[in-house]
């Protein structure tokens, strides 16, 4: 396999007077609360790796305090670890200078924040252009670039007004305008879209996926929110006390979450929008009829084939039109409603 | 019962009028030793002074009001200052105390700048370094409270009476709000909005003049608006040194006992104050235009 696009290995972070000290008891497994009621120290992250494949949404999920922000400082190294290395395009970003720091800064990640955290005091273009303006480009460049993105992100109308007179959902949009205007391959987003309503937030993934399919940068998107992580990201990974304690694509945290604490986060998701029917399909038998899906649709858009066709099966076909396996109305309902894994049915009863 | 007890413990007289001969001897002969290097030093600024004092006390009163309305216009955009500067300085002419008020015009412009030129980097030094600040604020504390006719001594020993002293004596006492506010203003600069100048690759010298000073710049104004009602303050006191303007009928009333011309001249001073006051708050206010307007969803 290709290198990844950005490597975490064995990535620590402490908060407190003396972090080269407690990173030991860190490292012997000492719980966050016992370290910070006995030797006062904030255990940021503890010992996370984490392979990020370019041109896909890496998704970082965890309860509030569990270290997602503190993970993504990382990268741009807003935050310098107590121990371990970030690797972007085979360059360590901890072994940089302050000037190659910068140069990253400013031509390879840019940011988004939950707060939006635009300069109040320059306008919607201003605000666009700042990257640009650190970057040190002529004038008229600068115009040509972020009249392009007020167009792409359709803030037109908006160019002359201050933030502080805009909506949440346009001023994220600002944010992201200022983040793609640099032209940086990485884009680290911390909970952007949390701080906005839900419809406006639903708009807003889907304006991230636009962009995406057309830019295909390597996103790094933190939420704690798992319908969105199941929505935007190629690939979550998930949170707790500073540990990741699982990951993998979205299908396989669904359907077989590791522990309680995962298992809550994906309780009451719809697991019709997760499913795919290659997943639960049974070998092909030569008299189920029914309509021809591939084996990445989704089960609720199977079901609703199903349903149009007032058909009892469905046949999962390849490419070449081959039938591989065929599922019928009641497998897709078991799967939809049930937990995959043990203990859904007792929840139930109970 | 020791004697310690009822009375405090005192050095001897003799000791003490030692201690003061010595250090004052120390201070004299510095001020012989390097009094006339120091006054080199200040020649420039008193050059400007005089130069400064005498265009607006030599150019013709239509000129210097024309003059005062166009800055105050540039600044502001505000017709009501606008009359009212020039009501004020009608008034002020009419009562006969032009030239005096062109004087301290002169004297508090020089010391406003003054300030704004020293106060404004020594404030973000501060802001930078919690142990700058650590030493600064009892220096400001002291600068503040003391009075002013006691630092008033060693810069007459020094320099002598006249236009300069006097300056520095008014900058001394109006500086400390510049400083302070500027301090407190880079301080409270939006944490995640210098993360985001940072996140995007700011040097420190961008992110200064980019985002600190740019979103410091209310406070700032503030602590300039404090710094020139400190400096008219301290006309009377610059008086007593030989800085001509308003200062100078007011001590001559105090002894003299004219009311009236006390009362008139301090309304002088009242009126620059109010102009002042005014135009740079409404300077303040225009520099903030993105605060303006109402928030729409
Ligand atoms: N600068 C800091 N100093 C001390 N503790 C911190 C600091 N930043 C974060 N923490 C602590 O580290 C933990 C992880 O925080 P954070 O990464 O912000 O969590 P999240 O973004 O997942 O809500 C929390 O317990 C938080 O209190
Ligand atoms: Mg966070």
């Amino acid at each position: 396999m290709a290198d990844p696009k950005i490597r975490i290995e064995n990535l620590y972070k402490v908060f407190g007077p003396n972090p080269e000290r407690a990173i030991g008891l860190v490292r012997d497994g000492i719980s966050k609360q016992d370290l910070l009621d006995e030797h006062g120290h904030v255990l940021g992250v503890r010992n996370i790796s984490l392979d990020m494949p370019g041109q896909s949404i890496q998704v970082v999920m965890g309860l509030s305090g569990s270290g997602k922000s503190t993970l993504i400082r990382h990268i741009n190294r807003l935050i310098e670890p107590t121990a371990g290395s970030v690797i972007v395009d085979g360059q360590n970003v901890l072994e940089m200078s302050n000037k190659e720091l910068r140069d990253f800064r400013r031509n390879r990640a840019s940011m988004v924040f939950q707060s939006f955290a635009l300069m109040p005091h320059r306008t919607v273009v201003q605000n666009i252009a700042y990257g640009l303006t650190i970057q040190g480009l002529d004038d008229d460049e600068i115009k040509r670039r972020v009249a392009r993105w007020i167009e792409r992100i359709e803030l037109a109308g908006y160019e002359d007004h201050y933030p502080g007179h805009l909506s949440g959902g346009m001023q994220q949009r600002v944010g992201i305008g200022r983040a793609l205007a640099t032209d940086a391959d990485i884009l680290l987003m911390d909970e952007a879209f949390s701080a906005l309503d839900p419809l406006i937030r639903y708009d807003m993934q889907s304006v991230l996926l636009d962009l995406q399919a057309e830019l295909k940068k390597t996103i790094m998107f933190i939420t704690h929110d798992l319908d969105e992580a199941l929505r935007i990201g190629d690939s979550i990974a998930i949170l707790r006390d500073g540990e990741i304690v699982q990951q993998g694509d979205p299908q396989s945290i669904v359907l077989h979450p590791v522990d309680d604490y995962v298992a809550d986060f994906v309780k009451d998701i719809n697991r019709g929008k997760v499913i795919k029917v290659g997943t639960i399909m049974r070998p092909p038998t030569d008299e189920a009829e029914g309509p021809a899906v591939d084996a990445d649709t989704l089960l609720e858009d199977v079901a609703r084939l199903m349903a149009n066709e007032r058909s009892g099966w469905a046949r999962v076909i390849e490419a070449s039109g081959q039938v591989v396996g065929v599922v019928s109305t009641a497998d897709v309902m078991a799967s939809m409603v049930r937990r995959a894994n043990n203990g859904g049915a007792a929840k139930v009863a109970q | 019962m020791p004697s310690w007890l009822t009375d405090i413990p005192q050095l001897d007289r003799t000791t003490l009028v030692g201690l003061r001969r010595s250090l004052d001897q120390a201070y004299r002969s510095f001020s012989r030793e390097f009094g006339d290097d120091i006054e080199a030093f200040f020649e420039p600024l008193l050059f400007f002074l005089v130069w400064f004092e005498k265009l607006l006390v030599n150019a013709p009163w239509w000129a210097v009001l024309i003059g005062v309305c166009l800055i105050v216009w540039a600044l502001t955009r505000s017709w009501k200052l606008i009359a009212g500067v020039i009501v004020a300085f009608l008034l002020i002419g009419f009562f006969g105390m032009w030239e005096d008020t062109m004087r301290t015009m002169a004297i508090i412009t020089v010391c406003t700048l003054i300030s704004i030129v020293l106060g404004v980097p020594i404030g973000i030094v501060m802001a930078r370094s919690n142990r700058v600040q650590m030493v600064m604020i009892p220096i400001l504390d002291v600068m503040q409270t003391m009075p002013a006719f006691v630092y008033l001594i060693p810069v007459v020993m020094l320099l002598g009476i006249g236009k300069v002293p006097g300056v520095i004596a008014v900058v001394i006492y109006a500086i400390p709000p510049v400083i302070r506010l500027t301090n407190l203003g880079i301080r409270l600069v939006d944490k995640e909005v210098l993360e985001a100048a940072d996140a995007f690759g700011a040097s420190p010298w961008q992110r200064l003049v980019g985002v600190q000073v740019p979103l410091a710049m209310p406070t700032i104004m503030a602590g300039v608006n404090q710094t020139i009602m400190m400096a008219l303050a301290m006309v009377v006191i610059a008086a007593m040194i030989g800085v001509r303007g308003l200062g100078q009928p007011v001590l001559q009333s105090i002894t003299n006992q004219y009311f009236t011309q006390g009362l008139l001249n301090g309304l002088a001073i009242v009126a620059l104050a109010i102009v002042f006051d005014r135009v740079s708050q409404a300077y303040g206010r225009r520099i903030q235009k993105h605060r303006r307007g109402v928030i729409h969803g």
